[in-house]
This record gives structure tokens, C-alpha cells and sequence, in this order.
């Protein structure tokens, strides 16, 4: 069983108030980093840790805090990015529900890192209850002397916000974030200028996700060389998946990266196999964005190596065989679910997502959706896999910000590993409306072994 | 979805929200107080149910910015309603995750329940109901949630939700 770095107290009962939070060690590390680091310290522990960005990206957490400019004079920002939306992910959720003073714990040691004296956490809308939650734990914060002026006798003051956003999947992309957060429509903006040099109300700014700021602070109390211990490779340290799906035990697990997959789909700690008895059929690993993958290579590469819950290890193959970690919001369908319908689903979400900014992405979204609404109602042609593909080829990379990749990855992966399931829907139409496809030769081979013996 | 209502119903904000408003605009720096646009309207919404035109005019003034920054930011996004909505707004993911757990059938019967499509109100005002986007609860779906308080329902059943809804009746007829 791994190290729980995040969630070791999450079922100690009242850990969301401050009294118990700090009982069982919280605020250790705002004293530690205040009275014996300097903020140029904390950034090299940071970067120790090897940790790299939750929300999806993977790039360092300590890098992104080193390009941070730092002019005489001008106000420096930290946004927490807490707009979580991806389908499939609700480890944020999970962690400002049940542990919100870590979050804030960790906004304050790299407030006091960046030298930032106003912070903000930028909530979706839809998590009004969570907003209550933070904003009562930064009360308690605030009356404990680690929010406001003089902190901890050091002279830092921190004053620390909750912005609730509007319901737009768009601004969890950081650019969209801030102009949100000025009051505006979320579109994303041209980069460059970076958000380090030109962010929010054009000062230096950073902005990282809720999963992020929270493991700042296991970083500070163990070192970053500790951190680094746990994971494999440039995979350090511990990341909170979210499971849904068709699993028996779906929820927030927390994992030493590097784990198999087999033993996180399959072991009674964390999922627990597949609900109702059923086979797995495929998984997207990372969130809607990511390529879906057939069981069989999800399981292993295209090397027979069985793949591990690590970044290198789910990317293993590119996008031929392999898929992502995104934000960790792992999706398992069964044997009964509909490829066709999926990649539909995904498809109107980005269309509805798209802020319109970028034409490939606004018209593209659209026009992939229409297809694939066609294909999933029997009303498909042979030739609608190939225009799928074309069209989400002249969307990736064809925009100012990662929506569009995002809208196109889940397509043509679909198509690419599950074509046949795709022309079955214009052969069969008639039959495709009425039932689904089966597991066809996407099964897990481990599992079918199993069965036979 | 964005049609826009048209009244010309002047609007009053009670104390207490002019007081949200004061605490919100306080958050930002000296003239950045457009920032707190997003969390006034929903103050605003949740006190008036929707941004009616002249609701929003007011909030512009409050801000100090013109009516039409206003205008474009509640169309943008998703929760902000630019017309009148059923006391209580069911607002089902319809998401995939969610899907692979009946979110869809909990849409069906919530039509059939109801008696009304998505977006319509009933005949009582009660209700309104309508299908979002991913709302972050992918492990216990399928969800739906109400506003203003954006109080969470999780996995929904039929039973559950006919429940929900006798629940919800008794209340608004206490």
C-alpha cells in the first residue's frame, strides 16, 4: 500500500475544521517555510520534488514558479486553478470537500514563495458548497494569524479569496482563467506573454491547479528529496486519481505513481474490477481529452510490457498506442458500453465547451458532432470515419489554446482503435440503434486467460 | 438557450445584496472592481431567480462599467439564466461518465415526471430542468444539482428523484 501524502487524515472525523486539521500537523509547513526558508528555498525544494502540474499539463511546478518575474515595484499573483471540469475528474472537489485547509496551508507557503500578497482560489460556479467550505476554513485561517497582516511575526501579509467562475469548461485553461477573473468572457488569450511575465490584471502571475498547491505542502515538511523518493522516473511523488465509470468501488484513490494498472483496476484497495461482473472493454486514462485505448492496450504496451500509472508509462507508444495522464479522471466502460455514442457525448461537450474564439475549433466541434450524431442514430456513411479524422486534424494545433487538441484527440483515437465498431454502425445501422457492439477483440487478454483457466 | 426576455420591470436591490456586492467589489485592487462581475451575478440570480435586462443595468452601475460588458459575460456563461426559470432548476450532467450510469434514463424520467422538456417551466412554476455539462461528481453519478445553493444529489435513481421532487413540492408549499 503506498504513502498517502494528501489524504492520510481525509477520514479523520472533523479534519475540514481547523482545530483537528492542526492537531493532526497542519500549518507545520507555513512555519516551517516562513521561519526557516527563504522563498528562493522553497522554490529549489519544489523543484527537488520533481512534482509536476495536476491539472493536466505535467509541466514542473517548481520551473513554472522559477519564470516567475519579479519587477521592482509591481504585484505578483498566485491563482489557484480549482475551476475543475474535464470530464472525468473530481479529485479537486473530493479534496476542498473533505480537506480544505490543506489547500489552504499550501496557498499560503507558495503565496509566501512567489511573493505574492493577494491570492486567489477560482472556483467553478457549480461548486458554490465547496466556496462556502473554503471560505469558512480561510475564516478560521485568517483567525489562527496565518492569513492577514504580520504573519506569524515574519511581516508577510496574505490576503486570500475564493472567485467563483460562471460554468465554462473553457476557463480552467489559465488565460481564460484570469480574464475570467477580470470580470470577462473566458476566452484564452495569445501566448506569448506568458502568465509569469503578463497575467492577471497584466502582473507577473501563476496559476496552478488545487492538487498542486496541496502537495507544496508534504514537499515543505519532508524535503523535496523525500518527495522525489516516491513515484518512478520523472514521475515523483503521489497523484489523486478520480475513478468513474463502470467500476465496482469508483472515488478519489490516491497512488504512488508507478503503479501497475491491473492492480489499480483490479485490487480491492482501489477499483476493484469491473461492476456487475462485466469485462473491461476500454479506458480513458487522464480525462475526456486523452485518448481512449482498447482494454488489451491499456493493459499492456504495444511492447507486452504491462503499463504502469505514471506519465511515461501511459504515453508509452505516443498516440499510436498509447494515451496520457492528464488530470487523472480515469474512465473504465464495460463490455455493454457504445464507442460510437462515447466519442458523440465527447464530442457535443467540446462543441458546447468551444468558447468560439478560433475558427477551426468553434466550426470543427460542430461539424464533428453532427457526424457523429449521425453515425450513433443509423443515419451514417462509409466515408464519415475518414472526414471524422480529416476534420480533427485541421483543428490540433490549429488554435490559440489546448481546447481544440482537446476536442480532436478523443475522435480520432476513437476512430483509430475502434473503427470497426464505427463501420458496424453503418453497415448494421438498423441494428446499431437497437444494441450495442460487444467487447469484440478490445478485451483485456489477461482477463480472458483468466477465465478460460 | 440564450434568447434574451425582454421587461422593462424596474429592479430594487435589497440591502443585503448591496452589501454583497460592497464585500465582493473590496477583494480587488483599486479599479479592478469589474473582477467582481462573475460572483455579483450570482448574488443578483440568486436573489431574483434570473438576470432579468434591468437587473443586469444596475449591476453595471454598481460596477461602474458599461451594461454590455455585463450582457456579454452572463451570455457566455452556462449558469447565469437571461429568463425566467421554475423556482427550482434541476440541472442533470448529462456527461458521458454520467451516461455510463443512466444519466440519460434520469433525464427521460424526469421529462416524463415533470411533464415538461428541457428548458420549459410547469404549470405551478415549480420546476424547470435541463441538462449540463460534466460537473466534476463523475464517481457518484448519476448527479444533478440545485441552485442557488448548488446543493449536490447523487446517484440518482427514478426513486430518488420522485422523492426529490415530492420533497421539494412540500417545501415551496410550506
Amino acid at each position: 500500500m503506498g504513502r498517502k501524502l494528501l489524504l492520510e487524515h481525509i477520514n479523520v472525523p472533523g479534519i475540514n475544521t481547523y482545530d483537528v486539521y492542526r492537531s493532526k500537523g497542519g500549518y507545520t509547513a507555513v512555519e516551517k517555510a516562513m521561519k526557516t526558508l527563504t522563498p528562493e528555498e522553497i522554490v529549489e525544494e519544489v523543484k527537488k520534488s520533481g512534482l509536476r502540474g495536476r491539472g493536466g499539463a505535467g509541466f514542473p511546478t517548481g520551473m513554472k514558479w522559477s519564470f516567475l518575474a519579479k519587477p521592482e515595484g509591481v504585484a505578483r499573483y498566485l491563482v489557484c486553478n480549482a475551476d475543475e471540469s474535464e470530464p472525468g475528474t473530481f479529485k479537486d472537489r473530493y479534496l476542498m470537500t473533505y480537506i480544505p485547509h490543506l489547500l489552504i496551508e499550501g496557498m499560503i507557503v507558495a503565496s509566501f514563495a512567489l511573493g505574492a500578497n493577494t491570492s486567489y482560489i477560482y472556483v467553478r460556479g457549480e461548486m458554490m458548497p465547496q466556496i462556502r467550505i473554503l471560505e469558512r476554513a480561510i475564516a478560521e485561517a485568517k483567525n489562527a494569524g496565518f492569513l492577514g497582516k504580520n504573519i506569524l511575526g515574519t511581516g508577510y501579509d496574505l490576503e486570500l479569496y475564493v472567485q467563483p467562475g460562471g460554468g465554462a469548461y473553457i476557463c480552467g485553461e489559465e488565460t481564460a482563467l484570469l480574464e475570467s477573473l477580470e470580470g470577462k468572457r473566458g476566452n484564452p488569450r495569445i501566448k506569448p506573454p506568458f502568465p509569469a511575465i503578463a497575467g492577471l490584471y497584466g502582473c507577473p502571475t501563476v496559476v496552478n491547479n488545487v492538487e498542486s498547491i496541496a502537495a507544496v505542502v508534504p514537499i515543505i515538511n519532508d524535503g523535496g528529496d523525500e518527495y522525489a523518493k516516491l513515484g518512478i522516473g520523472r514521475s515523483t511523488g503521489t497523484k489523486l486519481i478520480s475513478a468513474g465509470g463502470n467500476l465496482k468501488k469508483p472515488g478519489v484513490y490516491e497512488i504512488d505513481l508507478g503503479l501497475p494498472v491491473e492492480e489499480f483496476l483490479y485490487s480491492d484497495e482501489y477499483c476493484g474490477g469491473i461492476a456487475n461482473g462485466k469485462r473491461l472493454k476500454a479506458v480513458v486514462a487522464g480525462g475526456s481529452s486523452v485518448p481512449i485505448l482498447p482494454a488489451n492496450l491499456f493493459m499492456k504496451t504495444i511492447n507486452n510490457e504491462p503499463r504502469l500509472m505514471s506519465y511515461e508509462s501511459l504515453a508509452d507508444g505516443g498516440f499510436v498506442s498509447g494515451t496520457m495522464m492528464g488530470s487523472g479522471g480515469f474512465i473504465a466502460y464495460d463490455e455493454d458500453q457504445c464507442i460510437v455514442r462515447n466519442t458523440w457525448n465527447f464530442a457535443r461537450f467540446y462543441s458546447h465547451e468551444s468558447c468560439g474564439q478560433c475558427s477551426p475549433c468553434r466550426e470543427g466541434t460542430g461539424w464533428m458532432e453532427k457526424v457523429l450524431h449521425r453515425l450513433e442514430n443509423g443515419h451514417g456513411k462509409m466515408s464519415d470515419m475518414d472526414l471524422l479524422v480529416d476534420v480533427s486534424k485541421k483543428i490540433e494545433g490549429n488554435t490559440i489554446c489546448p481546447l481544440g487538441d482537446a476536442a480532436a484527440w478523443p475522435v480520432a483515437s476513437a476512430i483509430r482503435h475502434f473503427r470497426d465498431e464505427f463501420e458496424w454502425h453503418v453497415t448494421n445501422a438498423a441494428t446499431a440503434v437497437r444494441r450495442n457492439y460487444g467487447i469484440a477483440h478490445y478485451a483485456d487478454p489477461l482477463i480472458i486467460a483468466e477465465k478460460a483457466g | 438557450m440564450l434568447k434574451v426576455e425582454h421587461t422593462h420591470e424596474p429592479v430594487e436591490f435589497s440591502e443585503a445584496l448591496v452589501g454583497l456586492i460592497a464585500d465582493k467589489i473590496i477583494r480587488y485592487p483599486e479599479g479592478k472592481q469589474k473582477s467582481a462581475l462573475l460572483p455579483v451575478m450570482h448574488d443578483v440570480q440568486a436573489e431574483f431567480g434570473w438576470l432579468s435586462v434591468p437587473a443586469m443595468d444596475k449591476v453595471a452601475e454598481y460596477l461602474k462599467i458599461e451594461p454590455i460588458e455585463v450582457y456579454e459575460v452572463a451570455s457566455f456563461y452556462t449558469m447565469y439564466f437571461l429568463r425566467p426559470q421554475g423556482k427550482f432548476v434541476l440541472e442533470v450532467c448529462r456527461t458521458s461518465p454520467c451516461c455510463l450510469v443512466g444519466a440519460e434514463k434520469i433525464m427521460d424520467h424526469l421529462e416524463q415526471k415533470l411533464g415538461v422538456k428541457e428548458g420549459e417551466v410547469t404549470a405551478d412554476g415549480l420546476f424547470s430542468w435541463r441538462g449540463v455539462e460534466c460537473l466534476a461528481a463523475c464517481g457518484f453519478g448519476p448527479v444533478l444539482q440545485i441552485g442557488p445553493e448548488y446543493t449536490f444529489y447523487e446517484n440518482l435513481t427514478n426513486e430518488s428523484v420522485d422523492q426529490l421532487i415530492s420533497d421539494l413540492t412540500a417545501k415551496a408549499n410550506n
